[in-house]
């Protein structure tokens, strides 16, 4: 599979230097690695979801329970959350650290992930959610380390967009 | 049987537990009964109570955690009750009350007024321990039963489509929100395995 391994380990071992404990994630290609790494370990507690919008549920209780998480989903997952993102992550002042695969966009061959790319960004615009890409290996680890930062710092949701260039080897 | 009773019947219980109630009804009861640091209100996000309590549970295995939930909220987030069944935390109860009726904006009636059953449906997604109550004696006994099991149960309760006249509290969403951490923060934490 041409998902990059060496990429999603750069991304994992960022979580875990942030003393990320708790993972949910819904299911999609280019998350394939990352969902493993956190099965294989150990000291990760992953939830798999049947839809996106759980994730935000569990990641407010975790935070509430002093557990620092994180959530994996695909844009079309943002999406699907976008309530519970702005009724309870917004509304009661939660971090939420969500890494969100950017599906859909430049050199997409998929055509049913085409208008999910299209509005991707203007929905994270829209509900005043700063956010920054992952494209460079190089400042994997720096990005996810600042996401977290402004996440706990400001109290509120902060997105980061997985791009082709760092998810997928052609 | 009316929520308030119901809840009024184990509210001695809820006092050691930690409480996350959905909006409305059950937590404008509840707070007129006495709120708790211990009790979180959902007051939006209707469907994610249930998640919430999933957080807490996973997150602090050694605190009993009740989700107070509603035929409404659930039907929002069915699937809720299958990634419960997945992780299955020994340390959650699930009571849902069914008053069969979105009564806090107007008593429009769900689909359990038309047959939908919130028990079969848990049963279905594989939560290890269902239950079902019509009176409040049967509440009470089974709600207490669900606690000593030490088992992910989902108790199933009908009440009667009644409620508060308001629902606003004087209690501030954000003060019950920093309230309600710094409390679990406050609690030792003891080994998962203890």
């Amino acid at each position: 599979m041409p998902v990059s391994t060496k990429n999603s380990q750069l991304i994992y071992d960022a979580l875990k230097a942030c003393d990320i404990q708790l993972i949910s994630a819904l299911p999609e290609t280019w998350l394939v690695h990352l969902i493993r790494m956190a099965e294989d370990d150990s000291k990760m507690t992953l939830v798999r979801l049947s839809k996106e919008e759980e994730g935000v549920g569990i990641s407010v209780g975790a935070h509430l329970a002093g557990t620092k998480s994180a959530m994996l989903m695909q844009n079309h997952g943002l999406l699907q959350s976008i309530n519970g993102i702005v009724s309870v992550a917004q509304l009661y002042r939660i971090p939420l650290l969500m890494l969100i695969s950017y599906r859909g966009w430049f050199g997409e061959r998929d055509p049913w992930q085409t208008e999910g790319g299209l509005v991707t960004e203007n929905v994270l615009r829209s509900l005043r959610i700063p956010y920054e890409f992952l494209d460079d290996p190089n400042n994997v680890a720096h990005k996810i380390q600042q996401a977290q930062t402004l996440s706990e710092s400001s109290s509120r949701p902060v997105a980061l967009l997985l791009c082709r260039d760092l998810m997928w080897e052609e | 049987m009316e929520r308030i009773e119901a809840l009024k019947a184990i509210y001695s219980k809820l006092e050691d537990c930690i409480v996350v109630t959905i909006m409305g009804a059950v937590a404008a009861e509840i707070q007129t009964i006495g709120h708790k640091k211990n009790f979180f209100y959902l007051q939006h996000g209707m469907g994610l109570a249930s998640s919430v309590g999933l957080g807490i549970a996973l997150s602090r295995p050694e605190l009993q955690v009740i989700v107070l939930d509603g035929d409404g909220s659930l039907l929002m987030n069915l699937g809720t009750l299958t990634t419960l069944a997945r992780y299955q935390p020994a340390n959650l109860l699930h009571v849902v009350f069914d008053n069969e009726s979105l009564l806090s904006v107007g008593g429009f009636p769900t689909a359990t007024s038309t047959g939908t059953d919130l028990q079969k449906i848990a049963d279905g997604a594989g939560i290890p321990n269902t239950r079902f109550a019509d009176s409040l004696d049967d509440f009470k006994q089974q709600f207490n039963q669900a606690l000593e099991l030490d088992e992910l149960t989902t108790l199933v309760a009908k009440v009667e489509a009644k409620g508060p006249s308001a629902f606003v509290t004087d209690l501030g969403l954000l003060e019950n929100r920093f309230q309600f951490k710094r409390h679990l923060s406050e609690i030792p934490q003891t080994s998962k395995d203890g």
